[in-house]
């Protein structure tokens, strides 16, 4: 009804209502036809639909990302740290931080760093540091050079090189981030160490991933005695206070092994202890998922029960799966770095964040020399990064948000 | 009830056997035993030891016997005598060694717990009613940073800021004059003294975890339709919220006892180590480095008991709360 009627005296008398009638040619799909937008969404695969999801999440997405360049970072620590991690400067025993400045004397002349002048005090037995701020030495970038101490490192072992990002003007040095008590460059040392620190929680969370879905699938889809058993199991492993029992394992291990044994050994130890979880996960999924028509249909045409659990069930909930892998990772990683800094995980000549946070158990050391603390925080970096990044993910593979 | 009871106590032996065995091939793995390093450390100082001592040790603990039967040595010992075993670091019985540190790791992880309780009810409650707000925002962040912290780093950071700042020294658990005083008033206000840090330390991870989980909790039952047919029938905000909702999200708080205690545990076990406290940590990270096995032994299986409890008491306490478990329905599938 229009306006004008309504406003009449006489409004009660029904006029008939305005008959519209649609000059358009008529189109029987209209109804189902979708808009370009719409047609991408809803004909998105499962991944890319995940993926538009996630895209979203930018504190998720930006983790990702600094979790991709920290994981490349490892193929080539040694080019970018500015020493080999192994040298140490005998003149810089517990050198602090060096600040890096753009301005000297009021002219910018690029970053730069002041040398430092060493003294002995001893008073109080320890070296005395002061800046000479009438000598500023320019950072250089990309720098082949072996002009000053601790330039050459082996690049993964296999040839030498002394390629560097960036390096301190000859002679000179450059220590961001401090040395420890035996003069060696603490920037370098957890840029090398991230390698070991990382590939911890990745080979842990795969050992645990394989494990998990092996024994959580197998209890989930035959039930029964099977699955008694790995409950039982289960049980019992989240029974023990898990660093307790990796201490225990790791103290067991033979102190003649080699470092890398070692190392695998530590990897394996957390991986062996961190399936449960995962399992119990899958169990319960594939509990309910065994009963649905396409699983019985595969039953029914024969497929073998490894087939119907990896190629019918296991895709279903996949990126679930991806999800809590992703947070298990930090775990991994904190486990490693916890059992080095007690000494009972991996030992020098290895570097690992953990190893370099167990010369800050010293707490003497630390009221002295407060950057050996630093190694501290690329793992909380680190974890903070995998605990975002796998938060955007269960968001994304949650199909009902 | 009475049947759940019996039925959850009879499932805890075999699973309490399984940790024993497991527990006991742990502590046999390193190579040699106690004796060897005994026998070694006498000849370091020149001296041959006694043929009567190591005739006594043989005879008692089974050395050189085959593994199961030293295992079944020290069970026998256990749950006849309730004889945890010797110590042969310390040359008293295990008892005599862990008590006090059993006692005061026990305290430590009750008072965490409950510290991990009161300090996540209301944030989490606040960042569930007041989703997205900045409030929310921050404390989500403060959580995130708590969990990612680990904690023995958290102990460390505190312990350098302390020094810092006062320059005291907030290791321990007790007054220095008051440590190896036994068991007194005295010495109980001491430790409550002292152990505010070591509690927000082991708690925060624990706390940040709870106040997530809460939280997400809250916010689906927030939004289930009951409570906007509440809401649409003028119930007030504030009931709305406490006399359904809330309840409901509370369930994780005692379903998580099961997951919290393992977890305090564990951490307690690594920060007292650092901030000394005189706990189970240290002394365990001790036994197994001198192969003290029995000790050690000890330690795990007393920590793996408590967990085991633990369990049961969320166990039981949430089929009395929750009117939806029902004891002895059995799942369809």
């Amino acid at each position: 009804m229009s306006d004008s009627t309504a406003n009449t005296p006489d409004a009660r008398k029904p006029e008939p209502l305005d008959h519209f009638v649609s000059q358009a040619p008529f189109d029987a799909q209209a109804a189902t036809l979708l808009t370009p937008e719409q047609e991408k969404y809803y004909l998105s695969s499962q991944w890319r639909l995940m993926w538009l999801k996630f895209r979203r999440h930018k504190l998720a997405l930006w983790s990702g990302i600094y979790l991709i360049l920290v994981y490349a970072s490892i193929l080539i620590s040694e080019v970018i740290a500015p020493y080999s991690f192994t040298h140490r400067h005998t003149d810089f025993i517990y050198a602090p931080p060096q600040e890096v400045r753009l301005f000297h004397d009021g002219s910018f002349i690029g970053p730069y760093v002041y040398p430092y002048d060493v003294k002995l005090n001893m008073e109080e037995l320890r070296w005395d540091y002061t800046e000479d701020t009438s000598n500023p030495q320019k950072l250089r970038f990309l720098c082949t050079s072996d002009d000053y101490a601790g330039s050459t490192y082996e690049f993964w072992g296999l040839f030498e090189s002394n390629f560097h990002l960036v390096c301190p003007a000859a002679g000179g040095q450059f220590f961001f981030l401090g040395t420890d008590r035996l003069g060696r460059d603490i920037q370098s040392r957890i840029i090398q160490g991230a390698r070991i620190s990382l590939t911890v929680g990745l080979i842990g969370v795969t050992i645990s991933f394989v494990l998990g879905i092996t024994l959580g699938g197998m209890a989930g889809y035959f039930g029964g005695m099977v699955d008694w058993c790995v409950q039982r199991v289960i049980e019992v492993i989240r029974s023990f206070p898990s660093l307790p029992l990796w201490m225990a394992l790791s103290a067991a291990m033979p102190v003649n092994w080699s470092p890398i044994v070692v190392f695998l050994g530590i990897t394996v130890i957390l991986g062996l202890l961190d399936w449960p979880g995962l399992a119990r996960a899958v169990r319960s999924k594939l509990l309910a998922l065994r009963e649905e028509d396409f699983a019985v249909a595969a039953q029914l045409m024969g497929a073998t029960p490894t087939r119907i659990i990896g190629k019918h069930l296991l895709p279903s909930f996949t990126s679930h799966l991806i999800a809590s892998v992703t947070l298990a990772v930090p775990s991994m990683i904190l486990g490693e770095t916890a059992l080095s800094f007690l000494g009972l995980g991996l030992k020098p000549p290895i570097t690992s964040w953990g190893v370099l946070l167990n010369e800050a158990q010293n707490f003497n050391a630390v009221a002295l020399y407060p950057w050996l603390l630093w190694p501290a925080a690329p793992v909380i970096l680190v974890v903070l990064a995998f605990q975002f990044l796998g938060d955007g993910l269960r968001d994304a593979a949650d199909p009902y948000k | 009830m009475l049947d759940y009871i019996i039925r959850r106590l009879l499932v805890m032996i075999p699973t309490l056997l399984i940790i024993s065995i497991l527990v006991f091939i742990i502590i046999q793995l390193p190579p040699g035993d106690y004796l060897t390093t005994l026998i070694q450390e006498y000849q370091d100082r020149g001296e041959q030891i006694g043929e009567e001592v190591l005739a006594f040790y043989r005879e008692n603990y089974g050395f050189g016997e085959p593994m199961w039967k030293q295992y079944l040595l020290w069970m026998k010992g256990i749950l006849l005598e309730g004889n945890l075993g010797y110590s042969f670091e310390y040359e008293l019985p295990v008892a005599d060694v862990v008590g006090d540190r059993m006692f005061l790791t026990i305290l430590v992880s009750f008072v965490t717990i409950i510290f991990v309780y009161i300090v996540a009810f209301p944030i989490g409650v606040y960042s569930a009613v007041n989703q997205y707000s900045p409030g929310d925002y921050a404390l989500t962040l403060v959580g995130f940073i708590g969990l990612a912290t680990p904690n023995f780093l958290l102990a460390l950071v505190l312990m350098y800021l302390a020094n810092q700042w006062t320059g005291a020294s907030i290791g321990g658990l007790v007054d220095d004059e008051l440590r190896d005083a036994p068991m007194s008033w005295e010495k109980f206000v001491s430790v409550l003294q002292h152990l505010w840090v070591p509690v927000i330390v082991i708690g925060t991870s624990g706390t940040a975890g709870m106040i997530r989980r809460l939280r997400a909790n809250l916010l689906d039952e927030l939004h289930k339709q009951y409570v906007v047919t509440a809401r649409a029938k003028g119930v007030s905000p504030r009931k709305t919220l406490f006399k359904y909702p809330l309840r409901m999200a509370l369930n994780p708080f005692i379903a998580d006892i099961g997951n919290i205690l393992p977890e305090i545990i564990s951490g307690s076990a690594i920060v007292s180590i650092v901030l000394s406290l005189e706990t189970t940590g240290p002394m365990l990270l001790r036994a197994l480095e001198t192969q003290d096995m029995y000790l050690a032994g000890s330690f795990l299986m007393v920590l793996a008991l408590l967990t085991v409890l633990g369990n049961l008491l969320s166990d039981l306490a949430l089929a009395v709360l929750d009117p939806r478990i029902r004891l002895g329905a059995e799942a369809t599938k």
